[in-house]
């Protein structure tokens, strides 16, 4: 097996996600067999072949731009509207600064 | 007024002739709608109000004579990663519960502003990770054609609700085949437009190269109809394509439209092969014959890389996913955890995010990190990023010797609940025909072309060159108009 329980702990830590041990276990053998699906693709030989990071098309490059010109935003309080803890005009979180 | 086969233009009709309101008609839908829900979970939320204020516009403007917009009073459902301004929006997750957006998708302020009346929202795939729409936080849906199987996914709630007359149309979005995929299990048609076509502003981000927002509706009428309302350049996406909309509806409505003659069809040998269930098989080629008999001429063509199109798009679409996804840490909008009085922030991400993302999405987040983590780079996602580049090109070759590629929707009808749910690679693979068109980003549309002995609807896949879009709509038209005569 290529995925162990130690490389699913660096991950999940990599994406600020917290899982059980019971999420740990099904995910060993399963992050395994799809990432060996995966490895298909080194059946082919792509040296020569440019990525493709986008759908490109004919298509004039200014176009994708607009004018840069100042525009209403949200008000304050609309921007807060969904925040789970706000006060004085801001988000609030958990202190990140030690006393 | 009779919902069952409701069209847009039978709308129109009845609002012309007073047959009946846009209000009565909104008032019959929600109260349908909501009936029907407790059968199938096709809705997570209803909009009333919204509907109301909206058909009530559209009553004024028929009293007064004023020339009615394109959509006027049409019921609309829309799939919930889609934004609406006040309407909660939860993209079927727990973690954006009670998300409630402060503006309007473009698709939805276009529509709106073509008429149409938003009923509600719909239930999918949480963030539109899935093939089934089993992977609601809230309930998994159900096909309307038979409630022990699957209505597709993600968008099986948009699907779900057209089948079932619920609405006249509704939107979805398509990543890899969300969008064709459910329109095939429930008997709807269901269209993604060219990458760039429709405004992606407002649709709530998955894998940001591969998003489309594209319509349902019971004919390819009504589809190129929401196709027309909605396409165009929007400044507030980049991505959005600064070429002109062509009139679909009027292109369809050319005599010369109602037949193909001279127009070349491709048949791919490769989604034919090995996997591909024998009565699917028979009816997508029963219909390509139809398709001889209206004159197009039918060609043998080659799409060499599909078979790496599974591998390829998953390391792409997972990548964007794990990126995208991270937005949600529980500070500017969502649920956060209750643990996080006593945790630190770092920690009260990871309490937020662990709590708040269902199976599949973590799954996706987990794959889309390793896959983008140092020293893995370059091997899964650069090489995936080439591969695309691969499965791009086979199309642009094959299009150079033909007008369309026809294709099976799905390798089977619609499976039933709960089938596939414990093998997530086996649910990756069912995507086979319809995730190489959204790598290339070129256009398709699911038409329904039979059923199977259970009564289990198929679909066929009509793709075309970027911004084809016209060519692509007169097959599916032609071919739906001759199974009716």
């Amino acid at each position: 097996m290529k995925i162990t329980e130690k490389d699913v702990r660096y991950v999940a830590d990599l994406a600020h996600l917290e899982l059980s041990a019971e999420e740990i276990a099904r995910f060993v053998p399963q992050l395994d067999e799809i990432l060996g699906y995966m490895d298909k693709l080194n059946e082919l030989d792509t040296t020569q072949v440019e990525p493709m990071a986008q759908v490109v098309y004919e298509q004039d490059e200014l176009e994708t731009l607009r004018a840069d010109q100042d525009r209403p935003g949200f008000s304050q309080e609309t921007a807060l509207a969904n925040a789970p803890d706000s006060g004085a005009g801001h988000f609030k979180v958990p202190r990140v600064i030690e006393r | 007024m009779e919902l069952k086969g409701l069209t847009i233009a039978r709308v129109r009709g009845a609002l012309e002739s007073g047959e009946t309101t846009a209000a009565a008609l909104a008032g019959q839908v929600l109260a349908y709608a909501q009936q029907e829900n407790r059968r199938n979970n096709a809705f997570l939320v209803f909009s009333p109000e919204r509907a109301m204020a909206q058909a009530q516009r559209i009553d004024e403007m028929v009293k007064r004579r004023q020339p009615l917009p394109p959509l006027a009073g049409v019921p609309l459902a829309v799939k919930d990663v889609i934004v609406t301004r006040g309407l909660r929006t939860t993209c079927a997750s727990r973690i954006l519960a009670n998300y409630v957006p402060p503006y309007d998708a473009t698709a939805v302020r276009r529509l709106e502003e073509a008429g149409a009346v938003i009923v509600g929202k719909t239930n999918c795939d949480e963030f539109a990770m899935g093939s089934s729409s089993e992977n609601s936080a809230y309930a998994p849906v159900r096909n309307p054609r038979d409630l022990e199987r699957v209505p597709g996914g993600s968008s099986g709630g948009s699907a779900a609700a057209v089948a079932a007359d619920m609405c006249v149309v509704a939107l979805g979005s398509d990543t890899g085949g969300s969008i064709r995929q459910p329109a095939s299990f429930c008997g709807v048609v269901g269209l993604m437009g060219t990458y760039g076509r429709v405004s992606r502003y407002g649709l709530v981000a998955f894998a940001s190269s591969l998003d489309h927002i594209g319509p349902f509706g019971k004919t390819v009428r009504d589809a190129a109809a929401l196709l027309e309302v909605m396409a165009g350049r929007d400044p507030s996406d980049s991505t959005s394509a600064a070429v002109p909309v062509p009139p679909y509806l009027a292109e369809l409505d050319r005599p010369e439209a109602r037949d193909l003659r001279g127009f070349r069809v491709g048949v791919p040998r490769e989604y034919f092969a090995a996997g591909l269930d024998p009565e699917v098989g028979d009816r997508v080629h029963s219909s390509i014959e139809r398709l001889r008999g209206l004159g197009a001429d039918i060609r043998d063509i080659r799409l060499p890389h599909t078979d790496y199109a599974i591998a390829c798009y998953y390391i792409i679409c997972m990548a964007e996913a794990s990126s995208n996804l991270a937005r949600y840490d529980g500070v500017r909008y969502g649920v956060r955890s209750p643990r996080c009085r006593n945790l630190s922030l770092v920690e009260c991400y990871r309490a937020t995010r662990g709590e708040g993302f269902g199976p599949e999405v973590k799954r996706r987040i987990m794959l889309g990190t390793y896959v983008l983590s140092a020293g893995y780079y370059d091997a899964y996602y650069r090489k995936a990023q080439k591969v695309r580049a691969l499965v791009a090109r086979d199309f642009s070759e094959a299009f150079r010797d033909v007008d369309v590629i026809v294709t099976p929707v799905a390798p089977t009808p619609a499976f039933r609940l709960g089938e596939k749910t414990e093998d997530p690679l086996r649910m990756y693979l069912s995507d086979i025909y319809t995730i190489t068109a959204s790598l290339a980003g070129i256009p398709g549309i699911s038409v329904p072309c039979g059923a199977n002995g259970a009564g289990l609807p198929i679909g066929m896949q009509i793709l075309a060159r970027h911004f084809n879009e016209p060519a692509m709509l007169r097959a599916a038209q032609a071919f739906e108009l001759s199974g009716a005569q």
